[in-house]
Parts: structure tokens; C-alpha cells; sequence
């Protein structure tokens, strides 16, 4: 029955706390399972006694990489319930800052993902290219990395023509290198053995794992809440879902490579038709939501986000749920670590394939609550979005 | 190849880090940092204490009624309180703060 081998839950080529249960025989990998449960916080609990106000800076700290992407979604949340509605300006500029954070997020896992394949020079070279996204938020927002930027009814700061064009003149320096690192990707020969064909996660498979974010669309699923279920101002911004059909963690680093060329035109398209007026409207700090539930969805940089809150019309909510999108990719990855259909999964590419779905574990340990019979006893999703669409 | 010409280039390049002690990135002017406090400006109307979402802000009583202290250790720089002082008695800096070794001197009252 081969060798039980653990990864974890320390161990130099995880980022965080993280089990990886390998069962092996010989060099190949014949069963896997992931624990990722070292770092459950109760934020989720803790949110229960905020108020709405304070609890927005609570959200922000569940992941520091995608804390934009989780504003936005207890923002957009949050003003759903209560009935705010954010000026016209203050939607396009959250998305061009949700978009910087996508840089950002994936410019730190071609970092990782480098380092994870021992290609030490791409990571510095990767980090050396996020250093000035990094700078570009802490200009705009005010934060370098927890950037406080999103606040209920609106952003916090506006942003002024210099800056706009120091963003501009940024990323079109960031452009021609990402252009440099796809080259890279597609003719580097260690590149290609350690990623061709490596984490193999067919299209039926992923469809059926739920998988989410580049994972899904590296499979050649088009799946993408900015197309599906646009949620700022997504319909005016032009842009493409980029779809990779080799099912394999080359076509999961390709998808991230092209999403930052995407998301640099849609930063820049975004400013160049930036509406004028307000950027927010005041709210009181103790502001009492209607009783009732809502829901939204968010394209985060690892896959769709689901924040989910229940109100009994007091200034804190009763119930706050969050689906991160690594706990959807959990089970994609343990099916990619498996040796099957004449697919070999060795040992020496498991931090590949466990890096190449950009794991963030501090975000995904929570609790979900299943019946003996397996069923997780919670709202499904679809009835989940008629709540957001029926507003 | 594109790595190799890329490692060729940065002998001619500009140095992506900086010698950090000598030299310092200063943060820019939006930056949100530490917080400072007039006393004399306050009118002890409880908005600061109320509203922190970290907890941040404790209450103290002198003569003249009940005044913030800020325990900036604690702070987590969202200046939320910033925003909402009536009186503008807190004011934002762009100190990013340094190491103490006394923690008594993170309170500001």
C-alpha cells in the first residue's frame, strides 16, 4: 500500500501552515490528502461582534495578498444590505485598485512559484518588479499592502491627474517585462520539464471539483464572476477571460502571466475614463441595516470570492460566512496529486503542483458544517446569487 | 537565453535595493502613519473610542471630563478615528513608527 509520507506542516517550500499527506510508492505518488486547518482564527465569530463599520478593517486582515478583493466584497455586501449606493467614480477607481492588486498578488506568486521550481533568479526578478506596484497602492490608498482603501459607500481618496499618470507611466514599464517572463515561460527547456504536463487537471475534472480562478481557467473552463457576475463596473471596462486549454501548471502560470498584461489595460483604460464627482457618501458609523441576508461575489486573484451576511437590523451582523477561493481549489489539487490515468505524479513535483493553484491557507481554514450524510448544510449557491440579483 | 541577457544587463543597471541603514525609503505623502493628539483641542465626545475597530482607543478621565488615550501599539492605521473627529483633535502623520523598547511610550494621550 506504499509509505505514508507527510509535507508539513513546516516545511521550507510551503509559504504557510500546511499538511500535505502523501501516500508514495517508490518515487511515485499514489494517494494525497491536504489538512489546512493549523490556522483557524475565528474571524468569521469575530465578525459577529463588530459593527458593520469596524468590521470591514476585520475582512481586510483575512488575506493581507487579496485584502482588496475582500473589501470590495464586504463593501459591495454590506451597501447591498443597507441600500448605500457608492458613487459612479468610486466603483471605477475600486476596480482599478482591485485590478493593481491582481498585479500585484500574481506578480508574488511568479515569485513563489519560481522559488518552488528552485529558479531563484525569476523570483528575485519578480519581486523586484512588484516593489513598484506596491508602491504605486501605498500612493493611491494610503497602505502598501493592507491598503484600507474601500469604505462602505464609496473609496476613501481620490486620485489626481499626476498620479494618474506616474500609474500609467509604471505600468507600461511593467508591461514590456511581463511580455520578457511569458517569453521566458514559453522557450525556457527547464521551465517547460518542470511545468509541462505537471498537476494535471482535466476539463471534466475541474468542472467537476468546482475549480475556481486560474486553476479553472487553465482547464479550459471560462470561468470568471467579472463575466458572470459583474459586480463594479465590469460591463463598460472591456477585457478577455484567459482560457488555457493544456490543463497543466505551465497553462495555470500562463493564465496568471496574461491576466497581469489584461489587468494593466484594464488599469489603464479604467483611468483614462474615470467619471467626475464624488468618490463617497457619508454613512454614520453605527449605521442599522434592514433585517435580511445578502450575498456577493468577487473575482478575487485566486478565483471567485463569496461573502455571505445575515442582519437582525442591529449595527452588527448575526451570521458572517466566507468562501475563499483556495478552499474551492483544495479539492482540485488533491485530485492533480494523484498518480492516475497513466498520469505519474513524482515527489519532486508536488510543491509544484501545490504552489501552482497560489495556496493561501490562512484565508481557507474554516469551519463548514456537513450532515452524517455529507451534504454541507448551507444555503446553495445559485439561491445564494438570486438573493443579490432579486435586490 | 532571456534570463542570461537579463543578468548581463544588470551590471549596467541601477540597484533595485537600497543600503538600508544608511540610506531610508521615505513614504509617500499619502502614506497613513502614526497618530498624534491635541489635548487641548478635544471636547471628549467619545466618537474616537466608540468607532476603533482594534480596540486602539481607551478612555481616560481628567478634570475636564473623559479624554482618548491612544495605545498605538495596538493600532492598526485604518484612521478611521482620524476621519470622524468632530473637533480634528487627531491628526494623521506619515511616521511609519520605530522600534521601542518601552512600550509606555506607544500611549498617547
Amino acid at each position: 500500500m506504499g509509505v505514508y509520507l507527510p509535507m508539513g506542516p513546516q516545511h521550507p517550500l510551503h509559504p504557510e501552515a500546511t499538511l500535505v499527506k502523501l501516500r508514495v510508492e517508490g518515487e511515485h505518488v499514489v494517494d494525497a490528502d491536504v489538512d489546512a486547518s493549523f490556522v483557524h482564527r475565528g474571524i468569521e465569530k469575530a465578525l459577529e461582534h463588530k459593527t458593520y463599520t469596524q468590521g470591514l478593517y476585520l475582512a481586510e486582515r483575512i488575506c493581507g495578498i487579496c485584502n482588496v478583493a475582500h473589501t470590495t466584497c464586504y463593501t459591495t455586501n454590506v451597501e447591498s444590505l443597507a441600500g448605500i449606493e457608492a458613487p459612479y467614480r468610486a466603483l471605477y477607481l475600486r476596480l482599478a485598485v482591485e485590478e493593481l492588486a491582481r498585479i500585484h498578488s500574481h506578480l508574488l506568486w511568479l515569485g513563489l512559484f519560481a522559488h518552488t521550481m528552485g529558479f531563484e533568479t525569476l523570483f528575485m526578478l519578480a519581486f523586484r518588479d512588484r516593489e513598484p506596484v506596491l508602491d504605486l497602492m501605498e500612493e493611491i490608498t494610503g497602505g502598501r499592502v493592507t491598503t484600507g482603501y474601500n469604505v462602505i459607500g464609496g473609496v476613501r481618496r481620490d486620485v489626481d491627474p499626476g498620479l494618474v499618470f506616474k500609474i500609467k507611466g509604471v505600468l507600461t514599464q511593467l508591461k514590456e517585462r511581463i511580455l520578457k517572463y511569458k517569453e521566458l515561460f514559453e522557450s525556457d527547456p527547464v521551465i517547460q520539464a518542470r511545468t509541462r504536463g505537471v498537476g494535471y487537471l482535466s476539463k471534466n475534472e475541474a468542472g467537476e471539483l468546482l475549480a475556481v480562478g486560474p486553476v479553472a481557467r487553465a482547464s479550459a473552463i471560462a470561468r470568471d464572476v467579472r463575466i458572470d457576475d459583474p459586480y463594479l463596473t465590469h460591463e463598460e471596462v472591456p477585457f478577455n477571460v484567459i482560457v488555457y486549454d493544456t490543463c497543466d501548471a505551465w497553462g495555470r502560470a500562463m493564465v496568471r502571466l496574461d491576466e497581469i498584461l489584461e489587468s494593466i489595460n484594464m488599469v489603464q483604460y479604467t483611468l483614462d475614463h474615470l467619471p467626475s464627482g464624488e468618490v463617497r457618501v457619508k454613512v454614520p458609523p453605527f449605521f442599522r441595516p434592514p433585517p435580511g441576508e445578502m450575498s456577493s461575489r468577487v473575482e478575487a486573484p485566486r478565483g471567485s470570492l463569496l461573502h455571505y451576511v445575515k442582519s437582525d437590523g442591529s449595527d452588527r451582523p448575526v451570521r458572517y460566512r466566507v468562501r475563499t477561493p483556495t478552499l474551492a481549489n483544495l479539492a482540485s489539487v488533491v485530485t492533480m496529486l494523484r498518480s492516475r490515468n497513466g498520469k505519474i505524479v513524482h515527489i519532486a513535483d508536488v510543491p509544484v503542483i501545490f504552489s501552482s493553484i497560489d495556496p493561501c491557507i490562512c484565508c481557507t481554514a474554516r469551519v463548514t458544517i456537513f450532515d452524517e450524510r455529507g451534504h454541507v448544510l448551507e444555503k446553495p449557491l445559485n439561491e445564494l446569487l438570486d438573493m443579490r440579483r432579486g435586490r | 537565453m532571456v534570463t542570461s541577457f537579463e543578468a548581463i544587463k544588470n551590471f549596467f543597471r541601477k540597484r533595485a535595493t537600497i543600503l538600508y541603514p544608511e540610506e531610508k525609503i521615505e513614504p509617500s505623502a499619502t502614506f497613513r502613519g502614526m497618530l498624534s493628539f491635541e489635548r487641548s483641542l478635544c471636547i471628549g465626545c467619545g466618537l474616537c473610542w466608540r468607532v476603533c475597530p482594534a480596540s486602539a482607543i481607551k478612555q481616560d478621565r481628567d478634570d475636564k471630563g473623559a479624554r482618548p488615550v491612544f495605545l498605538l501599539d495596538r493600532c492598526i492605521f485604518c484612521h478611521i478615528c482620524v476621519e470622524i473627529c468632530p473637533k480634528k483633535a487627531i491628526k494623521a502623520s506619515r511616521d511609519r513608527g520605530s522600534l521601542v523598547m518601552d512600550k509606555s511610550s506607544l500611549r498617547v494621550k
